[in-house]
């Protein structure tokens, strides 16, 4: 046996152990760190499997948005969280299920272990066109070049699901601000980390957008951590989450997506085809397309994780 | 046995565990959770058919590696309506309770 297949032998017995510990937890909030520290092992996964771009996006949202979204709600909750043992339903009912879900993951090993041999791989396509796209970084060429519809769609979710998050105000709080992020018991080391890590996460968030056009990275990823750092800042107490109903936060949200289509509809006219990049300038407009979705995929995954407004709008 | 096959092996289980979770937790917070738990194992398997698919210099087939990071984001934008629409469920029923 190989060192390296040792180290994957360990991360598959630990990510296991995690992932037991996340659904057999007693009580919710142990099964939610359990699932942060699954997010950041799956991490070392992604480095294994040679998907650098998926690890960085995988530890900045399954590790890190994800966690804190999770946390804030069982922190909300607790009071309301019954004895753990009082609601479990039956034994034969649990074996019924187990048996099946095993039943389940043994027709799923099957097939990992039928997997035609040699894969089938549509990598020398995405290598043999990229440079027509301009970019070095195969991803960030499917992403916003092959399958440049899906990003464009993806970004439209983002904004439904946040439309969907904000229509469930109250409407009383309609068009104010989502309830203060600030934890209750403040003490001095969040704040100072609120302070000191957003110039670098935001530095680190920029660099991550511009170098994904040749390296690992991109716009989601770089996003994420912006929008990380904006929530730790709205953690800390120094900011708080804005009005919704303020202007300057709906063009923000809106101009990403907005940029991308006007620029799918202008390749009717420069292309003959709708996300078709004119000759010559398809490394500039990915760029561009990348940089005005980043800041408002930034504030959408913050405002996601803001929540619902619960504050009336200030006159 | 290769790395990638042991990770595929170990996504059969994450999304067989995490399937248990889902039908066997009362909480609709642990709910959620483990439909994560299911989301990130079937995303593995993904990223174990893209390692497959090695070629042209690349260390894996990019195309399934940028569906999973559409899908990463796309769980996490589901995850946070779920919990939204979950804390929204609390505050109606205390609400109804503190009217009896």
């Amino acid at each position: 046996m190989t060192f390296a297949l040792a180290f994957d032998c360990g991360l598959a017995v630990l990510i296991l152990a995690m992932a037991i510990w996340t659904i057999a937890a007693r009580t919710t909030f142990p099964a939610v760190v359990g699932f942060v520290a699954y997010g950041l092992l799956l991490t070392l996964v992604w480095m294994r499997l040679a998907a650098p771009d998926v690890a960085l996006t995988e530890a900045a949202i399954g590790g890190g948005l994800t966690g804190v979204l999770l946390l804030g709600a069982t922190s909300r909750l607790r009071a309301t969280e019954p004895p753990a043992v009082s609601e479990r339903p039956s034994v034969p009912f649990r074996l019924a299920v187990a048996g099946l879900c095993t039943l389940l993951s043994a027709a799923i090993a099957a097939v990992v272990l039928l997997l035609p041999d040699p894969a089938p791989t549509l990598a020398p396509e995405a290598a043999a066109k990229l440079s027509l796209t301009g970019v070095g970084n195969a991803v960030t060429a499917v992403l916003l070049a092959y399958r440049a519809l899906d990003t464009l769609l993806e970004s439209a979710v983002l904004l439904l699901a946040l439309v969907g998050v904000w229509s469930l105000a109250p409407d009383r709080f309609w068009g104010g601000a989502p309830r203060s992020l600030a934890l209750r018991h403040r003490d001095g080391s969040l704040s100072l980390l609120g302070q000191v890590l957003p110039p670098i996460g935001i530095v680190l968030g920029v660099y991550i957008v511009w170098v994904g056009a040749d390296a690992p990275g991109g716009k989601f990823q770089g996003a994420t951590i912006i929008g990380a750092m904006w929530v730790l800042t709205m953690m800390a107490g120094l900011q708080t989450p804005p009005e919704i109903s303020q202007a300057w936060v709906r063009v923000i949200l809106v101009a990403g997506a907005a940029f991308f289509l006007a620029v799918g509809i202008a390749g009717f006219w420069l292309a003959g085809a709708f996300l078709a990049y004119p000759t010559g300038f398809a490394k500039s407009l990915i760029v561009a397309i990348e940089v005005a979705l980043t800041l408002s995929v930034a504030a959408t995954l913050g405002l996601l994780v803001a929540g619902p407004p619960a504050r009336p709008v200030r006159t | 046995m290769t790395g990638a096959t042991l990770f595929g092996l170990c996504a059969a289980v994450l999304v067989g565990l995490g399937l248990y979770g889902a039908i066997v937790h009362h909480l609709i917070l642990r709910r959620i959770v483990a439909f994560n738990l299911l989301g990130a194992g079937a995303f593995l398997l993904f990223g174990v058919v893209a390692r497959r698919g090695t070629g042209a210099g690349m260390g894996g087939d990019p195309v399934p590696q940028a569906l999973v990071i559409t899908g990463i984001v796309v769980a996490f934008s589901a995850t946070a309506l779920a919990v939204a629409l979950l804390l929204r469920l609390h505050a109606v029923r205390a609400a109804e309770d503190a009217d009896r």
